[in-house]
C-alpha cells in the first residue's frame, strides 16, 4: 500500500489539476441538439438502427454494436434529424443527430438489473445491452472485454485510477464524489469477469480521492478489493504498465492482459456500470475535465454523450480573451489530440477538453540533428532506444523498426518531451506504424493477387489438359475403332 | 471555432541542444582557470584560436554543404569541440598548428561525415590524434608549472615515468623527478580535479549521465590498482593514472560525447570500460606518453558493434 517505484523511465510532470478541482462536478444541461458519433473512440463504428424522423427517448437504443464498438442510446428524448457524417474528435464519422425536445422523457424498457441473481455470462449479456465502454479513453466495449477476461479464467481485475496526464482529473474528481459507485461498479464486474479480487490503483498525489475510496469500501466490508497507491509518474497510467506495476506481470508483446491473469477497467467505466445496475440507466453521460488557460472557469463536467464542445466550453465561461486560446486538445496534452474545431461532440472516450493558450503548450525549438543523447531511452517507460528506433525509421528498414520495437511503442510522447533537438519522434513512429500498415496491405493485396493468378493458371492448364486428353481420348477411339473396323 | 493542429505530444520540456553544449562549456571553466593559474595566459589563447578557427570553419563547411548555416553556428557544439582540443594540447603548442588540428577536426572529423550528429569519431579527438601524429615533439612538451612557466618545458610525467622505467630506474628514482606532483604529474594534476568538478556539475545538472565516466574511470583504475599491487616497482597505482594526462577531462567531457558513444545504458558501460582499460594499456606498453585520444578513438570505432550487442529489453518480451 506504499508508494512503489514501478516503472522505468517515464515523467514527473508539473500537476494542473487543482483549479478544475476547486467544486464538485458541475452537471451540465441535455444539449439542444445531441451528436452521437458512431465510433465512440475505439476506432469502429456501431450500426445506426433508427432513421432521420425515427422518435426516441432518454436511454433507447439508437445504434447497435459489434466488434470493437458499443451499442449506443439516445442521451436525450426527441426526433433522429439525421444519421450523417459530421466531424468528431476522431475525424470525420458518420453520427446520429438527434434533436431534444426538451422534455427528458425516460424510455420505460430502462430498469434496474438484480445483478447479484444473475451467474457471469448473463450479467455479461445483460451488460453489454449497456453501451458501457472504457471512459479512460480508449472506449473499448466493457462487456467484451470482460467476457475475454472470463474466457481467460483472469485472477485479477485492476481498476485504473492512474490519471498521470497532467491536466485530466475527472477521474480524480469521480473518485472524491462517486467512490461509492466505483467500488459498486467494481463488484459488479468481479462478478462478471470471475475474477478472484480488485485492486483499484491510483496515485499518490489523490490524497482526497484516497480517503473517500477507503471510505468507500469501509462501507462495502468486501475484502476482495484494495486499493493501491503508486507514485504519480507518467505514463504509468497506461494498461500494460499499470498492470506490470500493480501485479509483477508483463502482458507479452502483441497479447492482451488476460494473458497474464489481468484485465483492466477505467474507474469511470466502473462507475457507469454502477449506474447502470442500480438504475438501468445505460452510458449516457461522463465526467469531462474542461481546463487550461484558455477557458475561463476549468471544471469537471458531468456531460451528456453528444454535447458538442462548445457547449461544454460556452458552461466553463467561455474562452478566455487574455491571453487567447491557442488549441484545443481532447484527452492530454502528451497523448490527447488536437482539435480543429469545437464543434465535435462529447463521445464516451473523451475524458478531458484542455483549452490552451501559447504558454501552456510553448512551441517547440526548431528541430536540430540527433546527437544521440539517449535521454529519450532513459525516460522510455517500454525500454525502447528511440533514437534507433528514430534512425530506423528515418532510413524506412524495415528490420531495424522490428529490432528496436516500434509494435512496442505506447506513443506516450516521453522522448518527444525531453529530446534537445526538437524532433518529432512519436509523430515520426506512428507515420512508421501506418507506413508498415501500407505495405502489409500492399502486400497482402499482392500475395492475393498471385494466388489469384495461379489459381487462374492452373485452370487453364486443367482445361489444356482436359482437352488435350479429350481430343487423345477421341482419337485413339477413332483409331481404336478403325482397327476394329479392320 | 477553429483552432489549429498538431501531432501529439503537444508539450516538451524545452531543454535544446545549445543550452546542452553551453552548460559544457561552463563546466570546462574551472579547467581554463587552473590552466591558465598554472601556466599563464597560454590556454586562454589557445581557446580564442581554436573556437574562431572552429567556427570559420563550421561556416565554410556549412557553405559547402549549401546548408543554413546560421542555427548551427549558435548551437556551441563546434565551440565545444575547439574548447575540449584547445584545453587537451601543451599550453604552449604554437597557435597555427592549433588551428590546422580544429580545421581538421571540423572539417575531417564532423562535417566530411554529415555534421552535427552524423560523426562516428569524436572530432576533436581526430584533430588532436592528427596532431600527436604529425607533430610529436611539439604536443609532448609541457612546462613545469609555476612563476617561471615559460622557461622550462619538458616531457609529461607519463612520458617520463614510462621512459624512466625502460631505462631501468626504480619507481622512487622516477617519481622524484620534477614532473611528478603529489597525486599524479605535477600541474597536470590539478587540471584532473577542476575537470572532475566540472564533470560533477554535468552531472548534477543531468547534462551527462554517469555510465560513461564512472566505467572509464573503473577501466582504467582496476587494472592500475591490480598492476601495481602486482608488480609496484613496474606499475604507477590508480591514483596516479587518475590524477594524470588527460583522464578526468577524458572521462566527463570527452568520453561522454553523445554523438561519438554508444547509446545504450549498457553499451556505455562497456564503452567507458574500454576506453580506460585501452588508456591504461596505451600509457603502460604504447608509444605515446597518453592514451585517451587514442581509447576514444578506438572505442568510436567498437560502437557500432557495442549498440548491436546491447539493445534493452522491451516491455513484454523476454
Amino acid at each position: 500500500m506504499s508508494a512503489r517505484p514501478l516503472l522505468r523511465g517515464g515523467l514527473r510532470l508539473e500537476s494542473h489539476k487543482t483549479r478544475p478541482l476547486q467544486q464538485s462536478v458541475q452537471p451540465m444541461p441535455a444539449p439542444s441538439t445531441a451528436v452521437l458519433a458512431l465510433d465512440q473512440g475505439s476506432g469502429e463504428e456501431a450500426q445506426a438502427v433508427v432513421t432521420a424522423g425515427t422518435r426516441v427517448r432518454v436511454g433507447t437504443r439508437v445504434a447497435v454494436g459489434c466488434g470493437a464498438a458499443t451499442d449506443l442510446h439516445s442521451p436525450v428524448s426527441g426526433e433522429v434529424r439525421a444519421v450523417e457524417p459530421r466531424p468528431t474528435a476522431s475525424g470525420p464519422g458518420t453520427c446520429i443527430v438527434v434533436a431534444s425536445d426538451g422534455r427528458d422523457e425516460r424510455d420505460p424498457d430502462l430498469e434496474p438489473l438484480d445483478w447479484s441473481a444473475l451467474d457471469g455470462a448473463a450479467l455479461l449479456e445483460r451488460l453489454a445491452g449497456g453501451g458501457l465502454a472504457g471512459f479512460g479513453g480508449a472506449a473499448f466495449p466493457t462487456a467484451g472485454k470482460l467476457a475475454l477476461a472470463r474466457a481467460a479464467g483472469v485472477e485479477l481485475l485492476l481498476l485504473n485510477g492512474a490519471e498521470c496526464e497532467p491536466w485530466i482529473c475527472c477521474d480524480d474528481a469521480l473518485l472524491r464524489e462517486r467512490a461509492s459507485d466505483v467500488v459498486l461498479g467494481t463488484q459488479v464486474m468481479l462478478a462478471a469477469c470471475g475474477a478472484a479480487r480488485a485492486t483499484i490503483a491510483l496515485e499518490d498525489d489523490k490524497p482526497e480521492a484516497r480517503a473517500a475510496l477507503e471510505a468507500a469500501l469501509a462501507d462495502a466490508g468486501d475484502s476482495r478489493l484494495e486499493i493501491v497507491v503508486l507514485p504519480a509518474v507518467f505514463p504509468l497510467g497506461a494498461e500494460g504498465l499499470l498492470i506490470a506495476a500493480v501485479s509483477g506481470r508483463e502482458v507479452p508483446s502483441g497479447a492482451l492482459p488476460p494473458e497474464v491473469g489481468v484485465v483492466c477497467q477505467n474507474v469511470g467505466t466502473a462507475a457507469a456500470v454502477a449506474r447502470f445496475v442500480s438504475e438501468g440507466v445505460p452510458a449516457l453521460s461522463r465526467i469531462v475535465t474542461v481546463t487550461g488557460s484558455g477557458v475561463r472557469r476549468p471544471a469537471n463536467l458531468e456531460a451528456r454523450i453528444g454535447t458538442p464542445v462548445a457547449e461544454l466550453v460556452a458552461a466553463c465561461g467561455g474562452y478566455g480573451d487574455t491571453p487567447p486560446a491557442a488549441r484545443l486538445i481532447a484527452g492530454g496534452s502528451l497523448t490527447g489530440r488536437a482539435l480543429a474545431s469545437d464543434t465535435v461532440p462529447v463521445t464516451k472516450g473523451l475524458n478531458c477538453v484542455l483549452v490552451a493558450t501559447a504558454a501552456d503548450l510553448p512551441a517547440r525549438a526548431a528541430q536540430m540533428p540527433c546527437i544521440r543523447c539517449g535521454d529519450c531511452a532513459a525516460v522510455c517507460p517500454v525500454g525502447l532506444l528511440p533514437q534507433q528506433l528514430h534512425r530506423a525509421a528515418h532510413a524506412d528498414d524495415p528490420a531495424g523498426l522490428a529490432r528496436f520495437g516500434l509494435a512496442d511503442c505506447i506513443e506516450c510522447g516521453c522522448c518527444d518531451y525531453v529530446c534537445p533537438s526538437a524532433i518529432p519522434l512519436t509523430a515520426g513512429f506512428r507515420a512508421a506504424r501506418d507506413r508498415q500498415q501500407l505495405h502489409e496491405a500492399e502486400r497482402r493485396r499482392a500475395a492475393e493477387a498471385k494466388t489469384r493468378y495461379e489459381r487462374h493458371r492452373r485452370r487453364l492448364d486443367e482445361q489444356v489438359d482436359a482437352e488435350r486428353r479429350a481430343f487423345e481420348e477421341a482419337r485413339r477411339r477413332a483409331r481404336g475403332d478403325g482397327a476394329g473396323g479392320n | 471555432m477553429e483552432f489549429p493542429t498538431s501531432a501529439s505530444p503537444h508539450v516538451v520540456a524545452g531543454y535544446t541542444v545549445p543550452r546542452v553544449m553551453f552548460q559544457v562549456l561552463l563546466a570546462l571553466a574551472p579547467v581554463l582557470a587552473v590552466q591558465v593559474y598554472l601556466y599563464g595566459p597560454g590556454p586562454l589563447w589557445l581557446v580564442a584560436v581554436a573556437c574562431v578557427t572552429a567556427l570559420a570553419c563550421e561556416a565554410l563547411a556549412l557553405a559547402l554543404r549549401r546548408r543554413a548555416s546560421q542555427a548551427a553556428l549558435r548551437d556551441g557544439s563546434v565551440l565545444v569541440t575547439a574548447a575540449l582540443l584547445a584545453l587537451a594540447v601543451p599550453p604552449l603548442l604554437p597557435w597555427w598548428l592549433l588551428a590546422f588540428g580544429t580545421a581538421f577536426a571540423v572539417l575531417i572529423g564532423k562535417h566530411a561525415y554529415g555534421g552535427l550528429g552524423q560523426n562516428p569519431f569524436n572530432p576533436a579527438m581526430v584533430g588532436y590524434a592528427v596532431l600527436l601524429v604529425s607533430f610529436p615533439l611539439e604536443m609532448t612538451r609541457w612546462p613545469l608549472p609555476g612563476p617561471e612557466w615559460d622557461a622550462l618545458t619538458g616531457a609529461t610525467a607519463l612520458d617520463a615515468l614510462r621512459t624512466g622505467l625502460r631505462q631501468g630506474y626504480t619507481m622512487q628514482e622516477v617519481r622524484a623527478g620534477a614532473e611528478f606532483g603529489r597525486l599524479g604529474a605535477a600541474g597536470s594534476e590539478w587540471v584532473n580535479l577542476a575537470a572532475l568538478a566540472g564533470g560533477a556539475y554535468l552531472l548534477g545538472r543531468r547534462i551527462i549521465r554517469w555510465q560513461i565516466p564512472v566505467a572509464m574511470l573503473a577501466g582504467l583504475a582496476v587494472p592500475a590498482a591490480l598492476a601495481h599491487g602486482l608488480d609496484p616497482g613496474g606499475h604507477a597505482g590508480a591514483t596516479f593514472h587518475l590524477a594524470s594526462g588527460a583522464t578526468m577531462l577524458g572521462a566527463f567531457f570527452i568520453a561522454t560525447d553523445p554523438v561519438s558513444a554508444a547509446t545504450s545504458d549498457r553499451g556505455r558501460l562497456l564503452y567507458g570500460a574500454g576506453i580506460g582499460l585501452v588508456t591504461w594499456i596505451i600509457r603502460s606498453w604504447g608509444g605515446y606518453p597518453d592514451g585517451v585520444a587514442f581509447a576514444v578513438l578506438l572505442m568510436n570505432l567498437a560502437v557500432p558493434l557495442l549498440d548491436r550487442v546491447t539493445v534493452p529489453r522491451i516491455h513484454g518480451h523476454p
